[in-house]
């Protein structure tokens, strides 16, 4: 019965304490943006924050984060679009997508942490995020991107779509 | 070459003609379907043609039966129709539609979708635009000859009526016949102002913010989760029994089913039951199932080479899809030849997305959502799984989270859906990744000959090519084998490739399924297919006839990319023929300094293929400079340049991103990817042990385009044909160390310096 924040929501999970974070969010909270892809924390499709920390939800059991405040892909823009979610559209980084909530949360805690990071920082922190349509090129495009236009902490701003 | 490979386009026309008499189906069960992009009014709606409406407010609904999986298949699609149709990009909605009979076939895959829909999807475009100029004239009170149409509206002079305002009024004319179609005047290249040029594609914001709705995704209230507990051979096993006193103690355990399937797709399957995911999964672990093993259950990679080997030695063996006279005689008559034996391990799919199925009856049709490639191939098997007529099961299709062929191939959604049948519930079927890559459809484990010989001054007199691999095609839609010259049908998809637009003298070019692959796994459709393994053959074997005769591997190429023969080309889809292959393949060379000097131990290497298809050539030529470390044997790749030559392209910028993933699957096959087939399973089940590229394995990529208004060809896969050769090609030519294998290990690299 882990209680904790999702979002900034308070939330009571139901099940075992021993479950996985990721299948609290998907199939109890019903936040199904966080995926799964390898259960073994390996590929980082399954990638949240925990008190800002980008973690792999699938190894992490839910009671672990008793207490603790957890953002998926769908509060990450809190109320409107992270800009390092923008850049990822201007970019246009996603192929199938699958993986991408994750490679995005992954890039948001590297640029929290190191606003501008270096190439062999970027290729550090993103490795262990799998992208099996081999987007990568766009996807370290869109980091850069969002480095660029100051994705530390920056307010949500609307996402420049172009279509 | 055979061609019985694609859709008839005849039948699409039919439907074109059909669709325009028909009533507002489409329009209802579009509203419903599981992926839709763009606002939807619900306002009544003009249906021009099957394939789009356009309502009273001028929303213009792109009916897409493509599955989006990485691709923007849907944005790419919508663009030929509004361009032809004059739409207001912005009004624009894309619906990926659920299966009907109306559709014709659905399938996603062989990078046909833009190459097939471009002509019927503009003629309707047109058709439309043409009767709303002649309704919107009258409206205008002015001739139709007066009038053009632009951003979704007629305009004559300075006046205008919307499409919008058009459909209101009502009174359009909808039926065209396949003359009046066929007659239609499609814009020139100069008039196109959707396709082409810079946009965004539609399904991507969705993917960045969590909203975009995967298979995985799919929910339904009451629906039991299930996780398999997999045979120990994906063919022939029996369950004997199960115990499940273990599973009993696990929360929310519901239970398990043996499954009875009448359409023999998933023999000796037991799912566990469970009120979560978890649950479900926890007592997959719990539970105790004892099988009776088929008789693969002891196959190893060994086994399936050897098979392979009896079959290309037995010349009886086989069909042959190439079969010139005189390829003993010349063989006979060599001044030289060589001879040399290629091979490459399995390849797993592993798309991001495990996979899954919801299926669940509802208003007495049954219902499976999902993704998938190829609805119209699994369809029948549920049917006959089901017990009921194809008419009344229907496929929601999903996002994909990534296809690369693997759900070309729906066997997923039998087990759900015999589940579902069996206990009367929605059952959601999740597979772990270790359940997804035991059940995978990989990549067959291939071997091949190459025999070559040459004449005076090195010039190829005959060329003979015996390729042996597991044949998807024949497990599992042998309606769509050719016949060969012998009479024998082949796997295409097993084969595309070694039917090369080279001019080598007498060819003969021979396709053997591996029957012990066949039954052991089934082996399944991988991105790029045949061409993703021929092409390791061919152009290796290419550059090792240039070494053997002293000449070098460009200029021997491209003296047999003459456009001679067969190999002149024909319109619409291959005009030109050779020589453009032949002009991809100058163009890489120059860009990447082919010639010129380099540091020691790095090498550039080449390699050119026509993409997936005779039929629908996709010119690609890859130069690839590579770093090789004698010490260790690893290959460090630092650039790859591709040109590619695909006629006009749709989306710039959608293209590129193909071309740019597919070479880099291309890398990742050549180098990091490789899985052991032993005991009757794959043995890499999960990363670890499996190791696609990573993003710190991104070598630089330069990739361009050839300028073209050439009929529109495939771009999904023909990247990926071109890298491994290269690359083979390089490390030759930086250390003289030939690899002969797929993937390229250190070890193989070492040994082959040995001998260098």
């Amino acid at each position: 019965m882990a209680k904790f924040r999702v979002n900034g929501r308070q939330v009571e999970a139901s099940g075992p304490g021993d479950a996985p974070l990721l299948w609290v969010l998907r199939d109890e909270l019903g936040l199904t943006g966080t995926k799964f892809g390898c259960g073994v924390g390996q590929c980082g499709a399954c990638t949240v924050h925990v008190d800002g920390q980008a973690i792999r939800s699938c190894l992490t059991p839910v009671s672990a984060v008793e207490g603790l405040s957890v953002t998926t892909i769908e509060g990450l823009g809190a109320g409107g679009v992270h800009p390092v979610q923008a850049a990822w559209v201007e970019a246009q980084a996603p192929q199938c997508g699958y993986c991408q909530s994750g490679q995005i949360m992954q890039a948001a805690a590297l640029l929290s942490a190191n606003p501008n990071p270096t190439d062999a920082e970027i290729e550090a922190a993103m490795d262990g995020n799998l992208c099996r349509c081999m987007a990568y090129v766009r996807i370290r495009k869109a980091v850069k991107l969002a480095a660029r236009k100051g994705a530390r902490g920056g307010p949500a701003r609307k996402a420049e779509v172009r279509s | 070459m055979n061609r019985p490979l694609i859709p008839d386009p005849g039948r699409r026309r039919f439907l074109i003609a059909a669709g325009a008499a028909g009533a507002a189906f489409g329009f209802a069960a579009a509203a419903e379907a599981a992926v839709s992009l763009g606002p939807y009014s619900g306002a009544a709606a003009f249906e021009p043609s099957l394939w789009y409406a356009i309502d009273a407010q001028g929303i213009v609904t792109v009916n897409v039966v493509r599955a989006e999986m990485g691709q923007h298949v849907g944005t790419a699609l919508a663009r030929i129709v509004a361009d032809e149709l004059e739409a207001d990009w912005d009004k624009v909605r894309i619906v990926h539609v659920d299966t009907d009979p109306k559709w014709g076939l659905m399938v996603t895959g062989g990078s046909w979708s833009v190459w097939q829909s471009y002509p019927f999807l503009s003629q309707a475009g047109a058709a439309g635009r043409i009767a709303l100029i002649e309704a919107g004239a009258k409206i205008l009170g002015v001739p139709a000859s007066s009038c053009i149409a632009r951003k979704g509206a007629v305009l004559a002079g300075k006046r205008s009526v919307s499409y919008g305002d058009i459909v209101a009024k009502g009174g359009l004319r909808t039926g065209f016949t396949d003359k009046e179609l066929a007659a239609l005047p499609i814009k020139p290249a100069a008039e196109r102002r959707l396709i082409g040029g810079e946009f965004q594609a539609r399904d991507i914001p969705a993917k960045t913010n969590g909203s975009a709705m995967f298979g995985i995704d799919a929910k339904i209230a009451g629906m039991v989760y299930a996780r398999p507990v997999l045979p120990p051979t994906r063919n022939e096993s029996k369950v004997v029994s199960v115990d499940e006193s273990g599973a009993k103690g696990v929360p929310g355990y519901r239970g398990h089913l043996v499954l009875d399937d009448p359409s023999g797709t998933v023999p000796g399957w037991v799912l566990a039951l469970g009120d979560s995911f978890v649950a479900a999964d926890r007592a997959v672990r719990a539970l105790k199932v004892t099988w009776e093993n088929g008789p693969t259950a002891k196959v190893s990679d060994a086994d399936l080479e050897a098979r392979a080997r009896t079959l290309i030695a037995d010349a009886g063996a086989g069909s042959l899809v190439v079969n010139d006279p005189g390829v003993e005689a010349a063989f006979a008559a060599a001044k030289s030849k060589i001879e040399a034996e290629y091979a490459t391990d399995a390849a797993l799919h592993f798309q991001m997305e495990p996979l899954n199925a919801l299926a669940f009856e509802r208003n007495g049709v049954f219902e499976i959502h999902t993704g998938n490639q190829w609805q119209s191939l699994i369809l029948p098997t549920l049917a006959k799984a089901l017990g009921r007529p194809e008419a009344s099961i229907v496929l929601k299709t999903y996002l994909l989270g990534g296809g690369f062929g693997r759900r070309l191939n729906g066997d997923y959604a039998v087990p759900a859906a015999l589940a579902a049948k069996a206990l009367g519930k929605p059952v959601k079927l999740v597979f772990t990744r270790e359940d997804d890559t035991l059940f995978d459809s990989f990549r067959s484990p291939s071997v091949q000959r190459v025999r070559m010989a040459f004449g005076e001054g090195g010039r190829v007199t005959a060329m003979d090519h015996a390729a042996a691999a597991g044949w998807p095609t024949e497990v599992m839609a042998p309606f769509f084998m050719p016949k060969g010259a012998n009479d024998r049908p082949f796997d295409p998809f097993a084969i595309n490739g070694a039917n090369h637009w080279y001019n080598v003298g007498a060819h003969r070019v021979r396709a053997l399924s591996n029957d012990l692959a066949n039954r052991a796994f089934r082996p399944g459709w991988l991105r790029s297919v045949g061409p993703g393994w021929t092409n390791w053959a061919v152009e290796s074997a290419m550059d090792e006839a240039a070494h053997a005769t002293g000449q070098d591997p460009l200029a021997f190429r491209l003296k047999m990319l003459d456009g001679a023969g067969r190999n002149a080309g024909s319109a619409p889809n291959a005009v030109g023929g050779a020589r453009r292959q032949a002009a991809v393949l100058s163009r890489v060379a120059k860009a990447a300094g082919w010639g010129g000097k380099l540091p020691a131990d790095v090498g550039l290497g080449l390699a050119t293929t026509f993409g997936q298809e005779r039929d629908m050539p996709t010119w690609t030529a890859c130069a690839a400079r590579v770093r090789v470390d004698r010490r260790t044997g690893e290959v460090k790749v630092e650039k790859l340049h591709i040109v590619v030559d695909a006629g006009a392209i749709i989306h710039p910028d959608g293209a590129r991103a193909q071309m740019e993933g597919a070479a880099l699957w291309g890398l990742s096959l050549a180098l990091h990817e490789g899985a052991t087939f032993r005991d009757g399973r794959i043995q890499e089940t999960n990363l670890g042990a499996y190791t696609p590229l990573r993003m710190s394995d991104v070598p630089d990529l330069a990739i361009d385009f050839v300028d073209s208004d050439h009929a529109p060809v495939g771009l999904g896969e023909p990247a990926t044909t071109v890298v491994a050769p290269a690359i083979g090609n390089a490390i030759f030519n930086a250390v003289g160390a030939r690899v002969r294998r797929l993937p390229i290990r250190p070890d193989a690299v070492l040994a082959a310096l040995k001998t260098a």
